[in-house]
């Protein structure tokens, strides 16, 4: 099953959307955070997001929600860092161009359904056209 | 070059951490008013968590990209982050630096920037001040001018760059969100490059 990763500059954002996202979700779709930096203050963390792709990763790839502006940037990094030099190993992860809020959401549903990542990246950035009024 | 690589990244450290308050004033002109304490929070602990007796420079540069990346929160932390990571890379196994080199250094750590933050010169950037820094380096260099003199024109050009943001609106980054109340402000990110950047001139040239 396809797992999440949340990343805010925000940890309480992160928990936040990580709460939402686990009430959608069905058979128990992993979802990890990366909110905000180690010692609380506000900000990314692409070490972080790294230690958050891998627990979220059960083998069927992982889908990265970001908010705004630098977390963008930090989770590139991370996946960047985080397969290098690996022969064998390396965690399928892409960053979905999504809201995070409904992103998230979506994402959840479909990956709870067994959906492949590439599906789940898709269910996510849908969101991008949902009005919201 | 004599000076150790580790003096070189302590003396950047301090510059930053003694400009920190300036370039958060800066930063609350134009930004969210962090980028000074992001960068002295980020370079304190680059300065205190480095080996201060590691000989390798590759290693010591990425060392402080992977602090840079966990430690300072906003954009600068992947956009400097990158350039570390870049310039640790061309200086692999390396325990000196010749002009060769450091020019190569600073261009692949501008590279990492430009395709990390996918900006370009004249975006309002510490690209503004590092294309221009790294173009002057490059020039002296060809024209096999003293190394000191290079890296003066590198440092001179850097401010010079910076100092051109005021004249633009920010396109880039939370500045942008301002859009012509931008104008008159000095992007933040160019001037703690400038400040990077007139420390290594002052370390080994």
């Amino acid at each position: 099953m396809v797992g999440l990763v949340i990343v805010s500059h925000s940890a309480k954002i992160a928990e936040g959307v990580r709460e939402m996202a686990e009430e959608i979700s069905t058979n128990g779709v992993k979802i990890a955070t990366a909110g905000g930096l180690a010692d609380g203050s506000m900000g990314t963390d692409a070490v972080r997001i790294m230690e958050a792709v891998k627990e979220a990763d059960s083998g069927d790839g992982v889908l990265v929600l970001c908010d705004i502006g630098s977390s963008i940037m930090s989770a590139e990094m991370a996946l960047e860092l985080m397969n290098e030099g690996l022969d064998s190993g390396a965690i399928l992860a892409v960053i979905a161009d999504a809201p995070l809020v409904e992103g998230a959401i979506a994402a959840a549903a479909e990956a709870g359904g067994g959906t492949s990542l590439e599906e789940v990246k898709a269910g996510a950035e849908e969101t991008r056209t949902w009005p919201k009024l | 070059m004599n000076s150790k690589a580790y003096d070189v990244l302590a003396l950047i450290a301090d510059r930053l951490i003694e400009n920190r308050d300036y370039l958060t004033d800066l930063d609350r002109e134009i930004g969210d008013a962090d980028h000074g304490i992001n960068m002295a929070r980020g370079f304190g602990l680059v300065k205190e968590q480095l080996p201060k007796d590691e000989a390798d420079i590759g290693v010591l540069l990425k060392k402080t990209a992977m602090i840079l990346i966990s430690k300072v929160g906003g954009a600068s932390g992947p956009l400097y982050g990158t350039a570390f990571m870049r310039a640790g890379a061309v200086m692999s196994g390396k325990t000196a630096l010749d002009p060769e080199t450091l020019k190569e250094m600073l261009q692949a750590a501008v590279k990492g920037i430009q395709d990390r933050g996918k900006a370009v010169q004249g975006e309002k950037t510490m690209l503004d001040a590092l294309i221009p820094a790294q173009q002057a380096l490059d020039k002296g260099i060809e024209e096999n001018k003293p190394l000191a003199e290079c890296l003066a024109d590198m440092a001179k050009a850097a401010a010079e760059g910076a100092e051109w943001t005021k004249t633009v609106k920010a396109t880039k980054g939370r500045a942008s969100y301002l859009g012509d109340r931008s104008i008159g402000h000095m992007d933040p990110g160019a001037v703690s490059s400038t400040i990077m950047l007139e420390a290594l001139r002052d370390s080994i040239g």
